[in-house]
């Protein structure tokens, strides 16, 4: 069958068939080329993969919907900026899978709001936000204090994560590689093998949920919170240093 | 209808569906024909102009150009990017170029001037309006009263727990203050609590039981309470330690003035040294830049008259 202008009009599965390829290319033309451009994602030291309580908290924070009115990415307009803080870096979700950068802003950007508020403040605004912003139409999530934090799996969700690139160690080989990375302390922190432990004693030192007899997914989802936007250092580069990247 | 068309000559695509079915072949508007070469057009000068094609790990960085001056001061020329086009912006755009004459005149000038200065005070509190909005309401509450009494102080009263001069307030704002005081339940019995909170609530002008507040006294200004070290010996208070006035009428973590009998309010002043307080107020230094901690002090200084 020749390619004209007929045969494809009358034969729906081929008119199907060659959209998709149409559509096809369009995309790949628009991705690939991202892989191999060099300065796509930028060069900054301080980003690591969330620690096993955060990431427990980056799955309630998935669990719960929160994205879906709330985005993680601030552009680069002074509008933003002055609100926000820093314009988001790529690299600052390199680690992020899914990436949470959303579309929709019900309710503030939350991209830099590690280290804005105390963890009292989070503990009492999630459980009814009205307690804290007596305008505000987020909804109240006290279940997230009722709940003890299951975290029997999370070796296994740490697993799942490192197959699709997140650096965290299992061998000997590749926590030696972390150590040489992040530092011992953060590589401590990446081990599979510790993870539960891991997770147990963040929540007791840092005691987000200010209960310290319970182990609850508020205290995962405030230790995620808290860490949003702040592993960089911005006070250590030139800001036309970032505008060699895009 | 056919007849109009047929009248018009439109030609036809050729194609013959079912017998006489036939597709007629309109030109396309010219409108939008033009507005389609436009289009095309369009995209030839964007790709000279800005970043377009991908060669290999580079690609084209076109002709335009951001401006701006680096941390040295030194001016930087490169292909445009959003991300340049965004410092130019913010050092050269028109909102940055119409705050930067009043911006430097309140960074150099001193608290004492600004608020000798009805314009200075006015534009530094237009300003800090926005940055304590997106900032500081969450927990102070919007124009700095928190919604209810005990989570957060309110900054509008004229009682300050770290002090209300510029100093203090700036003190305060950048690096974040503590509020502590121990919980007493555990050291002393809910008798002596029940004294203390007679004495405390006396202190403040209520009509308490005389005889429990002369014990209560006895702990609070002794050892085994202590409560003098921090609240001093008159009730005072010490902004070096962040302690409450507890001599006025004005109560920031014990809501005193929200209960009518006396019984409740000695219920919650009980309450309050049986469990102790534990509140943090974060450092802003980080995320805040130096102008804008500058122009919060004037605002909050001017929220409750100040020290
Ligand atoms: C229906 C939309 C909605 C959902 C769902 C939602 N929020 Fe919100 N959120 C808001 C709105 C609106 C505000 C602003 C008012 C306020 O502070 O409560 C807000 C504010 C916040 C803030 C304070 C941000 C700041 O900088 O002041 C945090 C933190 C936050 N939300 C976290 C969460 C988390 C975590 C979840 C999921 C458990 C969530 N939100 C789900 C609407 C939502
Ligand atoms: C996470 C909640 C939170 C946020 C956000 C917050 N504060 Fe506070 N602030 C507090 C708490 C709690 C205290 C009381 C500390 C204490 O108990 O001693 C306080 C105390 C203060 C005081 C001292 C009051 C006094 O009586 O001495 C000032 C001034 C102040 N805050 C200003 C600000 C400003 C300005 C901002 C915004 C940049 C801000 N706060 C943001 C929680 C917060
Ligand atoms: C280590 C210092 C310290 C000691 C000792 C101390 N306090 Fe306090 N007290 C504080 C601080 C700080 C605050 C304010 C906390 C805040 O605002 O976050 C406070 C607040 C209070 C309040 C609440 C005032 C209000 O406005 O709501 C009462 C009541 C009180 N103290 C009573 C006592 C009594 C009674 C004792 C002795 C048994 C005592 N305190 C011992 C530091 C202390």
């Amino acid at each position: 069958m020749k390619l004209t202008h007929e045969s494809i009009e009358i034969n729906a599965g081929l008119m199907v068939a060659l959209v998709m390829l149409a559509i096809t290319i369009g995309g790949l033309v628009e991705i690939v080329p991202l892989y191999y451009i060099e300065d796509t994602v930028e060069k900054v030291s301080g980003i690591r993969p969330y620690t096993p309580l955060e990431q427990r908290g980056r799955d309630i924070y998935i669990r719960e919907g929160c994205v879906t009115c709330h985005s993680q990415m601030i552009r680069p307009f002074r509008d933003e900026d002055m609100r926000y803080g820093h314009y988001s870096l790529a690299a600052e979700s390199k680690y992020d899978h899914p990436f949470l950068w959303g579309s929709k802003r019900t309710g503030p950007d939350l991209a830099r709001v590690g280290g804005k508020y105390s963890n009292a403040w989070h503990t009492q605004h999630l459980n009814n936000p009205r307690d804290v912003v007596p305008e505000s139409i987020m909804p109240a999530y006290p279940w997230l204090l009722k709940n003890e934090l299951g975290y029997s799996d999370v070796a296994d969700r740490m697993r799942a994560l490192k197959m699709v690139g997140v650096p965290y160690s299992e061998t000997d080989d590749e926590y030696v590689a972390n150590v040489k990375q992040f530092g011992e302390e953060v590589a401590n922190m990446l081990d599979i093998n510790r993870a539960e432990e891991n997770l147990v004693a963040q929540a007791q030192s840092q005691n987000y949920d200010g209960n310290r007899k319970r182990l609850t997914e508020m205290d995962a989802l405030v230790a995620y919170l808290q860490v949003l936007g702040t592993m960089v250092d911005f006070s250590q580069y030139d800001e036309g240093y970032f505008a060699t990247f895009r | 209808m056919a007849e109009q068309l047929q009248n018009k000559a439109v030609q036809t695509t050729g194609h013959a569906w079912d017998g006489d079915l036939q597709e007629f072949n309109n030109p396309l508007p010219s409108w939008w024909l033009w507005a389609f070469y436009a289009s095309v057009l369009f995209a030839l000068v964007y790709w000279v102009l800005f970043p377009a094609w991908p060669i290999g790990s580079d690609y084209t960085k076109g002709l335009a150009t951001a401006t701006f001056k680096n941390d040295q001061g030194e001016e930087v020329t490169m292909g445009w990017n959003s991300r340049a086009a965004f410092i130019q912006e913010m050092q050269e755009g028109g909102d940055a170029l119409k705050q930067k004459a009043y911006l430097q005149k309140v960074s150099a000038a001193s608290y004492d001037e600004i608020s000798r200065d009805p314009e200075m005070t006015a534009f530094a509190e237009s300003l800090a309006k926005v940055v304590f909005a997106d900032n500081c309401a969450a927990c102070h509450g919007i124009g700095g009263t928190p919604p209810i009494v005990g989570l957060y102080p309110n900054l509008r009263d004229d009682d300050w727990l770290w002090g209300g001069t510029f100093g203090q307030i700036e003190h305060t704002i950048s690096q974040g203050r503590i509020g502590f005081m121990p919980a007493f339940g555990k050291v002393l019995d809910t008798g002596q609590v029940d004294q203390l909170a007679h004495y405390v609530l006396g202190l403040s002008g209520h009509e308490v039981d005389p005889a429990k507040a002369k014990l209560g006294e006895v702990i609070f200004q002794g050892e085994e309470g202590g409560c003098h070290y921090c609240h001093t010996q008159s009730g005072k208070g010490l902004y070096s330690q962040g302690a409450a006035n507890l001599t006025d009428a004005i109560w920031t973590v014990a809501d005193v003035t929200g209960q009518n009998d006396l019984k409740d309010k000695v219920k919650l002043v009980s309450q309050v040294i049986d469990e102790g307080i534990q509140r943090e107020m974060p450092g802003w230094s980080k995320r805040l830049s130096e102008i804008e901690i500058k122009l919060l002090t004037v605002y909050v200084h001017s929220l409750s008259g100040g020290e």
